[in-house]
């Protein structure tokens, strides 16, 4: 292709600065994420992100798939909060299909969904830490993870790949154990909190590796496009659960967690006290959780009961048509965004009134977050790069589809 | 619930802020309401203008570009329809405006110069679909090995890739 510009060789601009390499298989890159950097002694000059390592073209997968057969595709594209993408996604099309979803739907939904940025944050400080130098609060967090991931198994049948929620509601009713497992977790989860915040947030070493470090503003953080806790951290009070609820999240009460300081240390410190909200959150959902069906009425959308289709020729007859067939969704088009553990995850969902999606396009949060990165390297040095990197909390997975 | 047809009628959408923003200036050329979502067709020629008025104007505050991405409609012309997400913080607000590209020359302007968050967005788009954004300073393939040849989201792109 003769009108494509060729990828820049970096060249070093003076005599004194030098080009390193530095991925795309790095420890401490999150992933598969290639950084040129240019520096003069220790100080980044310049730096330039590499990425699409990752990309397996799920969008254009999706083209060629029914509606439900998408879900286990959004697991894969952000392995660290699969319920957020299904929930994403189903959102979308149920948006399309215009349904209604029952309220223990939405319940479960918001719990498992709250569950799981606690599994994501918990990754990110672990692996955070393990970058910057602090060994033990990932095995801390990876405890709390293993007993997470149980929960998700025992809900799903999945530790990871979840695709637990359905376009309608959720898959099934969770098992009868489920509720003691959640009410155990959260109950003894605010006193890990406290174990992990008296490792770091008062650790001279971790405090002079991670205050004033990467700074970023408020402007750069609207023009750049950078969501979430890494904007929140730089004062923009901006959280789409509060803000765009969706659902059901308006029933919630929970603290949006802001500061202006704009450093790794802030960024660390709401990411924190997102943990804790997260878990009230949870709480909330776990007691306030209502009885009644969990996925909407709507027989040629939604799966009908097992026990149904033994003795309901009908029930036979819908099961049949939509796993051979899928089901039609009206023409039309709609943008779904959530407030997933890294920023906004929106997916555009356009129809074309087939059993097919026209297009599917996510909109990924550590896409535009990555933007930032360049921003928040520059002048620092060499080592505060893996800082940044970790405080901007990126998935590859996401960022490359 | 019922469905909502949706709303396509200028006439009916116009108090809506930025139906009525753009129409001063003249650079709606359709609009619709549907699902609760409201979008605004421009021509391409106007997007950065459009994008402009929607961001400076008090009454619409569009201050962040959620997302730019597009759709092919192949066979039928204009073939690409060039999509951006602008989301009002302080009205708490979306809006979709949509720039219809010929295939035989896609290229629009791009954003950059408003939204630096432009870049990955537009290189993404320039990438899987082929639409050049005029204006953008490093505007080269993101996903997609730089050899590659095809845009592989148009819709003639084969599935399994060229063989």
């Amino acid at each position: 292709m003769a009108h494509l510009n060729p990828t820049p060789v970096l060249e070093p601009a003076q005599d004194r600065t030098m080009i390193l390499n530095m991925g795309p298989q790095h420890p401490s890159t999150h992933g598969v994420l290639r950084l040129l950097l240019e520096i003069d002694g220790e100080t980044v000059v310049k730096c330039i992100p590499d990425i699409g390592y990752l990309h397996t073209g799920i969008e254009k997968t999706c083209e060629a798939k029914f509606y439900q057969q998408v879900v286990p595709l959004t697991d894969r594209i952000d392995y660290l909060c699969p319920m957020t993408n299904n929930l994403t996604y189903c959102l979308a099309v149920e948006k399309l299909l215009q349904l209604e979803i029952p309220p223990r739907a939405q319940y479960l939904r918001v719990l498992l969904n709250e569950l799981t940025r606690i599994n994501s944050h918990l990754v990110w400080l672990g692996t955070h830490a393990l970058d910057i130098g602090a060994m033990t609060v990932f095995l801390y967090c990876f405890r709390e993870r293993e007993q997470l991931l149980k929960i998700f198994e025992n809900v799903a049948g999945q530790r990871m790949m979840t695709s637990y929620f359905r376009i309608g509601g959720v898959s099934l009713d969770p098992p009868l154990d489920f509720w003691a497992k959640v009410k155990d977790f959260i109950d003894k989860f605010s006193d890990r909190i406290d174990e992990y915040e008296g490792l770091l947030t008062s650790n001279p070493i971790w405090i002079e590796r991670t205050r004033g470090v990467a700074y970023l503003t408020a402007e750069d953080c609207i023009s750049l496009g950078v969501t979430g806790p890494t904007a929140r951290g730089s004062g923009i009070d901006w959280d789409l659960r509060r803000d765009m609820p969706y659902s059901g999240y308006e029933k919630f009460k929970f603290k949006v967690p802001v500061s202006k300081d704009g450093d790794v240390y802030t960024r660390y410190l709401l990411r924190v006290q997102e943990l804790r909200e997260s878990n009230k959150i949870a709480r909330q959902a776990l007691e306030g959780m209502p009885e009644g069906p969990f996925k909407a009425d709507s027989p040629k959308v939604i799966l009908p009961d097992r026990e149904k289709m033994k003795t309901q020729m009908e029930a036979l007859i819908y099961h049949f048509k939509i796993v051979t067939e899928g089901f039609a969704v009206a023409a039309g088009e709609v943008y779904q965004g959530v407030e997933s553990p890294r920023g906004e995850m929106g997916y555009y969902v356009r129809s074309d009134g087939t059993a097919k999606p026209y297009r599917v396009h996510m909109r990924s949060a550590c896409l535009a977050n990555l933007q930032a990165l360049e921003k928040l390297c520059i002048g620092r040095l060499l080592a505060d790069v893996v800082a940044a990197i970790g405080s901007i909390d990126i998935v590859l997975g996401e960022i490359d589809r | 619930m019922a469905p909502q047809p949706p709303i396509t009628e200028i006439d009916q959408l116009k108090d809506r802020p930025a139906v009525a923003a753009l129409q001063a200036a003249s650079l709606v050329e359709s609009a619709k309401f549907d699902r609760d979502e409201l979008t605004i067709f421009v021509n391409r020629a106007d997007i950065r203008g459009a994008c402009e008025i929607l961001r400076e104007n008090p009454a619409t505050k569009y201050n962040f570009l959620a997302d730019i991405t597009c759709v092919d409609v192949f066979p039928s012309e204009p073939r690409f329809e060039v999509i951006y997400n602008l989301l009002s913080h302080s009205r708490k607000e979306r809006l979709r405006l949509i720039a219809k590209v010929p295939g035989g020359d896609p290229s629009i302007e791009s954003l950059m110069g408003l939204w630096p968050s432009a870049n990955f967005f537009e290189r993404e788009v320039f990438d899987l679909f082929g639409v050049r954004f005029v204006g953008h300073p490093n505007l080269r393939r993101i996903m997609m090995p730089e050899d590659w040849e095809g845009h592989p989201l148009r819709k003639d792109y084969p599935v399994e890739g060229y063989r």
